[in-house]
């Protein structure tokens, strides 16, 4: 990521037919766009599927993403997700070392970041942990000096504050 | 009533208007093909060589006629050979529904005889493709398909049906099509104002037309506002025809082929009104010097054209012949710019379009076609320096005649083009204008032209090499000719009486008019090989990279 890249949480509503995420991802492929993290899944209305993309850019191109994928026949909305009018969550499964006799160090660690304890061995623990993208950060930063073994993330989903629906909101409001 | 999936699929092109299609039979689309057989007093099918024919052929049908083209293939290579074509379609914004066929419901994904995924082949080069699973769907999905074309920014759009879904039967009842309304919802009464307040404080304003005015049949209201503003208009290749090549404000093409007049105007001015086109890499060149003292405008259906390669100061998103007619409505007014008309004027007179080295061939040539021709004519290129010379040297007066591929670049456009406008306009006279490059790569097409005696003429510009990737190659390249000589001589006149086509041929230095008049008064098609010098160059021209104002090869008529 170069200085003016910032990482922006596209939220988009789209029909829910058999290949209509790779409409989406091959968009975001064949026009150079990148990808941090995508979620998908079914919403509250069985019509619909909802998909979650993070992307880094500088604006113009976060625009230009917006636009291009609100013109594909099955999306329905393009939402940006705003940091402070949003709820990011990401769930992160990590299996980390023990095997130099610092499992409780670790259990401690887990327990200020209410990160769940899935499974132990001898030699490692695998914790469970949901949050926001900062939270997640921070506790990988402090498991890595212990060793991380095996990771697996969901991708971020987000959820707007407030009592509105995104199928609910006008494009004009989304210009706005 | 109880129909098959391939009576459906006739009965949902009737109902949409369709009297013609252009397509290749194959064991995928054997029942629609049994279909279009029991019905050929309904819809008229044109055979042609290749499935790629055919692509063009819709599209040129389309283009001509501002109606949706349609051409059908069957499955796997019989879908593959529409791909060159529906992305041509895609990249100039055409209205095409091509059908192919596939395999059988229970053999789709197990690598069958003849399979192919065509939807996920072609959804970067569609508006929208189908796969139809389900006969049940089969009608709704059509109907939808002719919506999706034609609606907002126009396009290409795909629908594959499995060889068993155009056998089994469905309820069927006829409707009438869905009447399209302009898109106008991100129509905005800010925009509008702001785009006014712009306009009428410019003092130097320019027009910069692309082929979204000629989409939208919004060629009328341009020229009224071109009126009301006072303003010079130029245009991209797509945009040709949009203005006539008549009016005393066309300045000619604009960008890399452009003529002085268009590139120092866009360069000078300090309002630039983009209508209906996309800022291509063709027309802008280098970004940052483009319009550099200018304010830009940019009115277009597509939302999505906005910003992306040139920002732009003001944007009215909206269907053009709507915002056309609303910003000509509140100009109460029409504007003076005398002097900046005047000086667009002086420019037009001291920078003519030139030839450069050895001959001024092709100008005569297309000089000569222009003057036996009847009114009314198509002029149908294919892709290379014959392309930029018609589209420099010929009176465009309407839109929609002039059909080019200028966003994908297709060589091999142009025949298949060509049967598509005159299917479609029997009584006009249709000329393709080709290179010999081009020409080789769909002349099969010329059995098809015999088939259905079509009167096209193909007007050979016969350099015996790949001209522009020739010119580029002397510029850029020190001479190094690599792979360009076509000189191997291939006789086009017996090449066209092979296939019952009437052949003629005009040598360096015969007078081309008398050939051309002979040619067209025996009203039936001819292959007219032309002997054009091999180092004759497009000019002017903008190096790559350089702002489009820096021009190689303007002569500068003397004061």
């Amino acid at each position: 990521m170069n200085t003016k890249e910032k990482r922006y949480t596209l939220a988009i509503l789209v029909n829910n037919h058999p290949g209509v995420l790779m409409r989406v991802v091959s968009l975001f492929s064949r026009r150079g766009y990148n990808i941090d993290s995508l979620s998908v899944g079914e919403t509250e209305n069985e019509a619909f599927s909802r998909i979650t993309i993070v992307v880094s850019g500088d604006r113009p191109v976060v625009e230009q993403i917006k636009k291009q994928v609100g013109k594909l026949y099955d999306v329905q909305r393009v939402y940006e997700m705003a940091g402070e009018k949003s709820l990011q969550r990401e769930l992160v499964m990590v299996k980390v070392s023990t095997e130099h006799d610092d499992r409780s160090q670790v259990i401690e660690l887990a327990e200020i970041f209410k990160a769940k304890i899935n499974d132990v061995t001898s030699s490692t623990i695998t914790l469970e942990i949901t949050g926001s993208l900062d939270k997640i950060q921070s506790f990988l930063d402090l498991m890595a000096p212990f060793g991380i073994v095996e990771m697996a993330r969901t991708g971020i989903t987000a959820l707007e504050r407030g009592a509105r629906a995104l199928s609910s909101i006008s494009f004009s409001e989304d210009e706005a | 009533m109880q129909m098959t999936g391939a009576q459906i699929i006739i009965e949902c092109l009737i109902e949409q208007g369709v009297d013609t299609v252009f397509g290749f039979p194959g064991g995928a689309v054997l029942p629609l093909y049994d279909a279009l057989y029991q019905n050929q007093n309904r819809i008229r099918h044109i055979l042609t060589s290749h499935e790629q024919g055919a692509s063009h052929a819709a599209d040129g049908y389309a283009r001509s006629t501002g109606k949706v083209g349609v051409c059908i293939a069957t499955s796997g290579p019989g879908a593959t050979n529409l791909v060159t074509g529906i992305a041509t379609a895609y990249m100039d914004s055409v209205p095409i529904v091509a059908f192919t066929g596939n395999v059988a419901v229970p053999l789709l994904g197990k690598d069958s005889f003849q399979e192919v995924d065509i939807t996920g082949i072609t959804m970067p080069i569609t508006k929208h493709n189908f796969i139809v699973k389900d006969v049940g769907d089969l009608a709704e999905t059509v109907r939808t398909a002719f919506k999706i074309a034609q609606e907002g920014r126009p396009g290409p759009v795909l629908i594959d049906v499995p060889k068993d879904v155009t056998v089994y039967t469905a309820d069927f009842s006829p409707q009438s099509p869905e009447v399209l309304k302009p898109r106008t919802e991100r129509l905005s009464e800010k925009s509008m104002e702001q785009a006014l307040q712009l306009i009428k404080h410019a003092q130097r304003p320019m027009c910069y037309i692309g082929g979204g005015v000629i989409r939208a049949k919004a060629s009328d209201e341009l020229s009224q506002f071109l009126e009301n503003i006072d303003s010079p208009a130029c245009t991209s290749l797509m945009g040709v025809g949009a203005v006539s090549s008549l009016s005393p404000r066309f300045t000619g093409l604009v960008g890399m082929h452009g003529t002085k007049v268009s590139n120092m105007s866009v360069s000078a001015c300090d309002l630039l009104v983009v209508i209906g086109a996309r800022f291509s890499d063709r027309v802008v060149s280098k970004a940052s010097a483009f319009a550099k003292n200018a304010k830009i405008i940019h009115i277009d259906v597509d939302p999505a054209e906005i910003d992306k390669n040139i920002k732009t100061y003001c944007h009215v998103i909206g269907d053009l012949k709507v915002v056309l007619t609303e910003l000509n409505h509140r100009i109460a007014k029409p504007m003076e710019h005398t002097e900046w008309m005047e000086q667009v004027a002086e420019y037009k007179k001291r920078y003519p379009i030139r030839v450069d080295s050895e001959s001024a061939r092709s100008k005569e040539i297309l000089k000569a076609l222009q003057s036996v021709l009847p009114e009314g004519f198509f002029a149908v290129t294919e892709v290379g320096q014959h392309q930029m010379w018609a589209a420099q040297f010929l009176k465009h007066l309407q839109p929609g005649h002039f059909l080019t591929s200028g966003g994908l670049g297709t060589m091999g456009y142009g025949t298949g083009a060509a049967i598509g406008a005159q299917v479609a306009h029997p009584d006009a006279r249709v000329v393709n204008i080709a290179g010999d490059g081009s020409f080789r790569m769909n002349c099969n097409e010329l059995a098809t032209i015999a088939r259905y005696k079509l009167p096209v003429i193909i007007l050979l510009m016969n350099n015996q090499t790949l001209g522009m990737v020739r010119q580029w190659q002397t510029l850029f390249f020190d001479r190094r000719y690599s792979e360009t000589n076509l000189d191997t001589p291939i006789d086009w006149m017996k090449l066209a009486e092979a296939y019952g086509v009437k052949g003629m041929r005009i040598s360096k230095t015969d007078d081309p008019k008398p050939i051309l008049r002979a040619a067209l008064d025996l009203g039936q098609a001819v292959v007219i090989d032309c002997e054009i010098p091999v180092d004759d160059k497009v000019y002017p021209m903008v190096a790559p990279g350089a702002s489009i104002d820096e021009m190689l090869g303007v002569e500068e008529v003397g004061e």
